[in-house]
């Protein structure tokens, strides 16, 4: 502190001096953004330039020497039925589990903006499934869908819904092994939906719609012209993180399937994982991730042009 | 006439008044619902962890109660015979280590996209917040390689060097956030005062920012702990594993899963972190918003 207010004097009876380095906005400006920049292009940019770099070679964990190979890998996974089975679980994963996060997140907000007692409680306990690491979620509901002891079983046992004796067997079939990947994914991400939801809808000024209404405009098209164009970019967004988060993730299939029975769970990111780390076949484990990418690329372009709506209305 | 009036205004008071009790009741229920569902799975997690092996592994038992005494041991078992709190002890070291290095990066960086006013700072806070969505399924490959490299394998500095490229591009959202709402005013004053404008930065706003960097602080750790790909992909030592890892493959033995303790273990890291984060909740999606909002 001494030493500045030292400095002032000095520079004010040179007023024609440039001001010091931790004066000058634009000389800050770049020493504070660039060592984030620089640790973001070194472990994020990068590395996904040498993922690209990965697919058309022929890398391995045991032989990291790097050949270049064409496109032998991206031919080896075409012809490779398990990743198309990926591929399409990944879309099917994803639709299906969006559609339901965002129906299911809308009512949890609109619960959540509600005034009740014990409020705090509720919104602790509806955080759960989404602040609790995703491979614990995926744990807890493995044993949840235990082949013998799955209380769900149990339940449908004393309803006479399966006979005595009898399970369904969650995790091993294929229809219901989907079905219960899904199910955890629309679990975990509902909260995070109605919180973005929440945060969206509470920010839409509530006279747009009473000003309608003493216009004179019916429920439909009060509906239709005025809260549904307001809402969707919220829940444009809200749907996009869902997507996101889902097709991206491999935890949730890797703890409570690795991807069976017969793959028919997989999805691309296990998929890639299996092949790359534990298969040690980093080329043709980087050529499956790759695919992620243009998806990704669509969701992200998608958020940024809702947000922008978003800010316009 | 009159008392005509009066009733049909009680009859409609009393409509009003059983439609909201109707509302209200509702409400609860809907609320309580929502509660049970989403904490369904962990709830039936909180009875296995006390139930003894004779009582769990009986179909015909009902699964919700205790059929017989409940116990302790495998929750003591958890503490006492697994690895459960090296991997505590790891998770902590690493969040502490993470959360240091996207403070030092991500203050800075926020102040440089909030406040100085270059005419690129829209999109490029923009762009850094896009990082974030770059998945860990997209690049653990290649940075297995770059870990390998660098020799970093199996140690959890691996983790210490990777996580802030997930943390550091939210942390520096919320951290705009949190500072468009401190009035230029401060930093301004600060400087006529004499501080020059990294010596108003560091003594007059980041103790304003307090509380907006400890709510950073929260979903960083929380991040962190959450991480999964990275830590399994780069780290194979039990005695380094985090509790994401850590708990889901090492506390079974060949295809013996420990479900009691398996279930506490999940619990007791579930519980604090739900617990933390909605005590900031209001505070993360006022720092996430605004960061939208042009200062």
């Amino acid at each position: 502190m001494a030493t500045t207010t030292a400095e002032r004097p000095a520079t004010a009876a040179r007023p024609r001096a440039r001001p010091p380095l931790a004066d000058r906005d634009g000389f800050l400006a770049w020493a504070f953004l660039l060592p984030s920049v620089l640790y973001i292009l070194a472990l994020v940019a990068m590395p996904f330039g040498l993922a690209v770099a990965f697919s058309f070679s022929d890398v391995t964990a045991g032989d990291p020497s790097f050949n270049y190979a064409g496109l032998r890998n991206f031919r080896r996974a075409f012809d490779d039925p398990v990743f198309w089975r990926s591929l399409g679980n990944t879309f099917l994963f994803t639709t299906v589990s969006m559609v339901l996060i965002v129906l299911l997140g809308k009512v949890l907000a609109n619960i959540l903006v509600a005034d009740f007692r014990g409020k705090w409680l509720v919104r602790f306990l509806v955080l759960l499934p989404w602040t609790t690491p995703v491979a614990l979620s995926s744990i807890s509901w493995l044993w949840l869908l235990d082949s013998i002891y799955s209380p769900i079983d149990w339940v449908l046992r004393e309803v006479g819904l399966i006979d005595p004796g009898q399970n369904m067997y969650w995790l091993g079939r294929p229809g219901l092994a989907m079905a219960s990947v899904i199910a955890v994914h629309v679990w975990r991400l509902t909260p995070l939906a109605a919180v973005i939801m929440m945060a969206g809808l509470v920010a839409i000024p509530r006279d747009i719609e009473e000003a309608a209404r003493v216009d004179g405009a019916g429920y439909w098209r009060r509906m239709f012209e005025v809260t549904i164009p307001l809402v969707l970019p919220v829940v444009a967004v809200a749907a996009l993180f869902g997507a996101i988060f889902t097709f991206t993730d491999m935890a949730v299939v890797r703890v409570l399937t690795r991807g069976g029975p017969n793959d028919s769970t997989q999805v691309l990111a296990s998929w890639a994982f299996y092949r790359g780390i534990e298969g040690g076949d980093v080329a043709q484990g980087a050529a499956v991730a790759l695919f992620l990418f243009p998806l990704l690329l669509a969701a992200a372009i998608a958020i940024l042009r809702a947000v922008r709506r978003i800010e316009v209305g | 006439m009159a008392g005509d009036g009066s009733r049909e205004a009680a009859a409609l008071r009393r409509r009003y008044a059983v439609r909201h009790v109707a509302g209200r009741i509702g409400v609860y229920v809907a609320a309580i619902l929502a509660a049970l569902l989403c904490a369904a799975p962990f709830l039936w997690s909180l009875v296995t962890a006390f139930k003894q092996n004779r009582d769990l592994y009986n179909p015909a038992n009902n699964p919700f109660m205790f059929n017989r005494p409940a116990t302790s041991d495998h929750v003591t078992y958890l503490f006492t015979d697994t690895a459960f709190p090296t991997f505590a002890w790891n998770t902590v070291w690493v969040a502490v280590l993470v959360v240091l290095i996207t403070l030092v990066l991500g203050l800075p960086a926020a102040y440089a996209l909030a406040r100085l006013d270059r005419p690129w700072s829209g999109p490029m806070g923009i762009a850094i917040f896009m990082v974030y969505l770059v998945p860990p399924s997209l690049l653990f490959l290649s940075l297995s390689r770059i870990v390998v490299a660098l020799g970093l394998q199996d140690s959890t500095w691996s983790l210490v060097l990777i996580y802030p490229t997930i943390t550091i591009p939210v942390s520096v959202w919320l951290l705009m956030g949190f500072l468009k709402g401190i009035p230029r005013d401060i930093e301004e004053q600060a400087m006529v005062d004499g501080y020059s404008r990294l010596g108003a930065f560091v003594r007059a706003v980041i103790p304003l920012m307090f509380p907006g960097i400890v709510a950073v602080v929260v979903f960083a750790a929380t991040l962190t702990a959450s991480e999964f790909i990275y830590a399994l992909a780069f780290v194979a030592p039990t005695d380094k594993m985090t509790v994401s890892t850590g708990i889901p493959t090492q506390l079974v033995r060949g295809d013996v899963f420990f479900w009691q303790s398996l279930q506490a273990a999940t619990v007791l890291v579930a519980l604090p972190i739900a617990f933390v984060f909605n005590l900031f909740l209001d505070r993360f999606v006022a720092g996430f918003t605004m960061g939208a909002v042009k200062g």
